[in-house]
């Protein structure tokens, strides 16, 4: 890459930005007023996790398998038409979402996972549908005129080779996962949003910092632990970043 | 051995059937290499992934070794075939060493054998094991690729190989010499394979066999000194190229068009001697040898040294040329324009003089199949050598024009 900026530069600016936020921030009593709800953060975050974990687990245990039928080549025809739908599925807001499950399903945790399942849903079934069918076709070839069967071909071929393109997909799906998790709070899904919505509806700057900041850190950390995850499972031959 | 006997494929489309391959029948003996060749589109690559199965043919039945491929199950036959692709298709999740043992492990070999295996087939194929073994495809050069593309379909042992423009992908010197290490290999192996190539070039060199197709049919199945010298129709004629006669001098050794039994002299010699010797063989010129390697290392013309006295090495000259035996005859006529000269020295791996070749005995030799077109046919050398193909030719060398 071309940068003209060095990296040291850039580290600099973010540490004396990051200093200055600080001492804005403390001056302000910003600081004392977010530690002093330290205990809520706590609990909500830990809240707001279990909703990440079971809603995304959940999308990634049905989201995946659903992808792979989806490039088998007898479901070739309908997943075209298949993926159409998710994809115009992708566009309705999460909000909306929400509503829905609200209607159907009232409030409380229940409606509020099923919403957060189906807005992560979409990208790890597209991610996993995709990176199976951009698996080169000579790798196809080579594996069924060397005596794979299809399974074996799946298994040995096309999920390690896909496995980038997935994890990406799971990563894509959980960003917004936890992002959106705030909004649970609407339907009385708990988590972070509760601070959030709290705070602005008192216009309390603290108490709305309290719920925004460790759910900004939340899907930072969720990200790098995706990350992570793929960096070490996807196969050495195929990963990016393990040269 | 593979056979076909009348295979058909109609492929239906929306706009109705058609034919790929119309009746076609041949068969490629055991050990050798048939090349399918032919335009694109005329079926050849069809006709080899009937036989693996890989398409399921409409009509007609392939054997191999004698046995109904329609007795298989396609997966279990696909395991006892290498395959080759133009391109690769090495799995780039798997290291060199796992791609290679990717059969051994579909047809349960213990592991710690196809391990071994897979190292000696590296270095078969000239790759250090110990340093590609680890490494991942995306690691190597195309010609790397290949080379362990190779490997990977021999790691079973089949008795046959499918290839699929095996060499196709790989830049021009590279494939040159890919080429020439996997005749090497098969002239140990002695697998029966079928090799599908667009390039006349490729198929004169690798092939004991060419099958020429067109639009789905078989126009030629013949040695592919057969046919260069005796194309059957226009297509094929057209198809081989004008200079097929120049194509041939690939297929002859220089040690068998060679005259052996030359005669020489020594450094040493009086230059009465070799005058009385190239009177005695008639010839206009004789080699000069070093005595004590054999090597050529001048030349004595007739016509300058009759009435010249001294030793042989006093008089020698420049020697115009030399070719190794095993040289093929476009070597030999190449360096013969070369040179400017219409005979070479011909020399075995120490340098050591073994005869000399003629343009006349080339011509000659290439001349004979349209002299008597029933018998005539040059023996492929790479194959059959030592084999004699020319009468030795009496009379003077021709040329050495002073």
């Amino acid at each position: 890459m071309g940068m003209a900026v060095p990296r040291s530069v850039w580290m600099w600016v973010l540490v004396v930005g990051a200093f200055a936020l600080g001492a804005w921030a403390q001056s302000a009593g910003l600081i004392a007023d977010i530690l002093w709800r330290w205990e809520d953060i706590v609990f909500l975050a830990r809240q707001h996790m279990q909703l990440v974990a079971i809603s995304g687990g959940l999308a990634i245990l049905v989201g995946v398998p659903l992808g792979i039928l989806l490039s088998r080549p007898a479901m070739r025809r309908m997943a075209e038409t298949l993926m159409q739908g998710l994809n115009v599925g992708t566009t309705i807001p999460t909000l909306a979402v929400l509503a829905l499950s609200m209607t159907f399903l009232g409030i409380g945790t229940v409606p509020a996972i099923f919403a957060l399942w189906i807005a992560s849903l979409l990208p790890i079934v597209r991610n996993t549908y995709i990176g199976i069918l951009e698996v080169p076709a000579a790798l196809r070839e080579a594996a069924q005129g060397m005596g794979m069967t299809n399974l074996q071909m799946l298994w040995r071929v096309e999920l390690p080779n896909a496995l980038w393109v997935i994890f990406a997909g799971i990563r894509t799906a959980l960003a917004i996962n936890v992002g959106t998790v705030p909004l649970a709070f609407l339907i009385g899904g708990g988590g972070l949003g509760e601070l959030i919505f709290t705070g602005i509806a008192l216009a309390e700057t603290g108490m709305m910092l309290a719920g925004a900041i460790p759910t900004a850190i939340l899907a930072v950390l969720t990200d790098f632990l995706v990350a992570t995850v793929a960096r070490f499972t996807v196969p050495r031959g195929v990963n990016p970043l393990a040269r | 051995m593979i056979t076909l006997e009348n295979v058909t494929k109609i492929f239906e489309s929306p706009s109705g059937a058609i034919t790929a391959v119309d009746h076609v029948s041949f068969e490629v003996p055991e050990g050798e290499i048939c090349i399918l060749l032919g335009p694109s589109g005329c079926g050849k690559t069809t006709t080899m992934k009937m036989v693996n199965r890989l398409i399921e043919k409409t009509g007609g039945k392939i054997f191999v070794d004698g046995k109904d491929i329609d007795d298989y199950d396609p997966v279990t036959l696909r395991r006892t075939m290498g395959y080759v692709i133009q391109q690769i298709g090495l799995f780039p999740n798997m290291t060199v060493e796992e791609n290679i043992m990717v059969v051994p492990r579909l047809v349960g070999t213990p592991d710690a054998k196809a391990r071994k295996r897979a190292a000696e087939l590296l270095g078969m194929v000239a790759l250090d094991p110990g340093i590609f073994l680890k490494r991942f495809p995306r690691e190597l050069s195309g010609g790397q690729q290949q080379r362990v593309g190779v490997a990977r379909a021999l790691a079973a042992d089949p008795p046959v190989l499918i290839m699929d423009e095996p060499f196709g992908a790989i830049d021009p010197i590279n494939r040159e010499t890919i080429q020439d290490e996997f005749l090497k290999m098969q002239a140990n192996l002695k697998k029966t394979i079928m090799f599908v190539s667009h390039d006349i070039d490729e198929a004169v060199k690798m092939g004991d066999r060419i099958a020429i197709f067109r639009e789905g049919r078989l126009e030629q199945y013949d040695r592919p000194d057969t046919v260069l010298a005796h194309p059957t129709n226009s297509f094929v004629r057209e198809f081989v190229g004008g200079d097929r006669t120049l194509k041939r001098l690939r297929l002859v050794r220089v040690g068998d068009a060679m005259h052996p039994g030359a005669p020489y002299v020594f450094p040493e010699d009086r230059i009465g001697d070799a005058v009385a010797r190239m009177h005695e063989y008639g010839h206009r010129s004789i080699v000069v040898l070093n005595r004590e390697d054999m090597t050529p290392t001048g030349l004595i013309r007739l016509a300058e040294v009759e009435e010249a006295r001294g030793s042989c090495g006093e008089h020698a000259m420049r020697l115009p040329g030399r070719v190794h035996v095993d040289a093929d005859l476009r070597r030999a006529v190449s360096e013969m324009f070369t040179q400017d000269t219409t005979w070479l020295a011909c020399v075995d791996s120490d340098g050591r003089f073994k005869g000399h070749i003629t343009q006349r005995a080339i011509t000659h030799l290439l001349g004979e199949t349209y002299r008597h077109p029933n018998e005539g046919v040059v023996p492929d050398t790479r194959r059959q050598r030592g084999e004699a193909v020319l009468e030795p030719e009496t009379g003077p060398i021709p040329g050495a024009p002073a």
